[in-house]
């Protein structure tokens, strides 16, 4: 058996069935990213802009 | 007249006279079982192989269609807020809502069955299945539906989500319901389990529709 | 650090932040391992190298269970505790399941083809798996029609364990559906003896797609976290500009 397997007759459904699991896969990895970067830069821009979270703000003088 | 019976009754008498739930789930099964000829073609044969499918279908439509309505109305009205506050349990109070939906809806179901299934060219002997197994099933039906209904108004949300959510469920009862109506050797098996389904579904049933409305409307 | 911690959101993101290179790692290097084993395994002498297919199918098959299963443990979360670590769980575990239920059909259908001359037969587990997906469908209809996310954390937790509860009797019943109908020329992967040139590969496998779930999971959970801090900020905005 050489390096490359030979994957008989039905070499395109393998072929097909890796292709669509790297595709889904990357689809996920890609959403899970862009929804991170998404969701830290809606952050940031609150930031900018003053809004706090409560536990981040100074105990108020009263 | 204790508050159960006395909800029973209020929610038959609704159902009858605004005529949304009883007779409109009739006419639902009516025109759905008329529309399948049409799209099969009238050969009798092929009617009568798939006539009790058809009717399983056709029920299992019109009992979850007119669910979508069983909580929403009342919590319009608010009186879904007493029923809750009440001193009777939410669990019987729910039961006892499905028990009014099945015989509103259900078993004027079963009834027509016997009449559709002439228009579907069945023998007698697989009418009296198909109505036989309806009247133990659609029981699990309402219950499964049920649940649907209790989240889809703690949602405030209607239409489509409701059988989205439900029809998944319902595949056991389908399965059993159409192989009881069969009229094989393995009938009689699936008539006990469709019993043991309709039986859990009444105890599983109610407890989480409950939970689903005190967890959607606190 | 201890366990307990971890039920604090802002702990558990720097648990995250800490773990999570440490995962990727782990899922990249169990992946490269598998399918090194997968590229030199043997054919079987049956399906040929259309075993190959196999790899990555029981691990997706696998993890559409799996996933409701974790999704089930946090709904009881959910219901019984109350805690909102639980609801970011099972939300962001969705779209996951939903993701590996339908790689599971897709591969299932391209390993069908060859095999049984269709992309699809009404087999007993690919129906099931079928009614599995529809449910995580469902489910994340439920979560996107809904806007606030504690209200509809607890329907989808009450849905899911409906659901839990009714997965093995739909298992069950459409087995025995199939059998009743079962077509002549099924042919049914030999349940007992796995050889370990194919069992290997297939354990490697399904360790490295259990990695790759739970290495999302964590992102995902994260991104969950910090949307609903951005929806907490918003609203806070909305009400001090109106107070003001």
């Amino acid at each position: 058996m050489g390096f490359w397997p030979s994957l008989g007759p039905h070499a395109g459904f393998i072929v097909a069935a890796y292709v669509a699991t790297v595709v889904v896969v990357a689809g996920l990895i890609a959403w899970v990213t862009a929804d991170y970067e998404a969701q830290r830069r809606l952050l940031g821009e609150l930031e900018v802009r003053g809004v706090k979270r409560r536990s981040q703000q100074p105990p108020e003088a009263a | 007249m204790t508050p159960l019976s006395a909800l029973l009754v209020r929610d038959m008498r609704l159902a009858v006279r605004i005529g949304g739930g009883a007779l409109m789930g009739v006419l639902f099964f009516l025109i759905v079982v008329t529309l399948v000829p049409l799209a099969v073609g009238p050969d009798l044969a092929q009617l009568r192989r798939i006539g009790p499918a058809m009717l399983w279908l056709g029920a299992l439509l019109a009992s979850l269609l007119t669910l979508d309505r069983l909580f929403a109305a009342d919590q319009e009205d608010g009186s879904l807020d007493l029923m809750l506050m009440g001193r009777a349990p939410l669990e019987l109070v729910v039961l006892v809502k499905a028990a009014a939906h099945w015989i509103t809806t259900g078993l004027p179901l079963v009834i027509v069955t016997p009449l559709l299934g002439l228009f579907l060219n069945l023998e007698p002997g697989a009418i009296a299945a198909v109505a036989l197994a309806l009247l133990i099933g659609t029981p699990a039906l309402t219950c499964i539906g049920l649940v649907g209904a209790a989240l889809s108004v703690a949602l405030r949300r209607g239409g489509l989500l409701l059988p989205v959510l439900v029809l998944p469920l319902t595949v056991p009862v389908l399965i059993f319901g159409v192989a009881a109506a069969s009229g094989e050797a393995s009938s009689g098996t699936a008539f006990m389990i469709l019993g043991a389904l309709t039986l859990m579904s009444l105890v599983l049933g109610p407890f989480a529709a409950a939970a689903a409305l005190r967890h959607g409307l606190e | 650090m201890a366990l307990i911690d971890l039920a604090n959101p802002t702990r558990f993101l720097a648990f995250i932040a800490r773990v999570l290179p440490w995962l990727v790692v782990a899922t990249a290097i169990a992946f490269a391992i598998g399918l090194y084993l997968v590229w030199f395994s043997p054919d079987d002498y049956q399906q040929g190298a259309t075993v190959k297919i196999m790899f990555i199918h029981v691990p997706n098959a696998w993890l559409s269970m799996v996933v409701w299963a974790v999704m089930s443990v946090a709904a009881l979360g959910t219901l019984v505790w109350r805690h909102p670590l639980a609801d970011v769980a099972a939300k962001s575990a969705a779209p996951l399941g939903a993701a590996f239920t339908f790689l599971a059909l897709l591969t299932g259908s391209l390993w069908g083809r060859p095999m049984w001359g269709t992309y699809w037969v009404w087999d007993a587990r690919l129906t099931s798996v079928l009614v599995l997906f529809l449910m995580y469908l469902g489910l994340i209809a439920l979560w996107r029609t809904v806007e606030d996310p504690a209200r509809a954390g607890r329907a989808a937790a009450i849905l899911t364990l409906v659901g839990a509860v009714n997965l093995p009797i739909i298992k069950f019943s459409v087995d025995w559906w199939n059998t009743l109908h079962q077509g002549a020329s099924v042919f049914r992967m030999g349940g007992s003896a796995i050889d370990p040139t194919i069992l290997r590969p297939l354990l490697v496998m399904g360790l490295a797609f259990s990695l790759l779930f739970l290495t999302l999971h964590l992102a995902a959970m994260r991104n969950e976290i910090l949307r609903r801090r951005v929806r907490a900020l918003w609203l806070m905005q909305a009400h001090a500009a109106q107070g003001a």
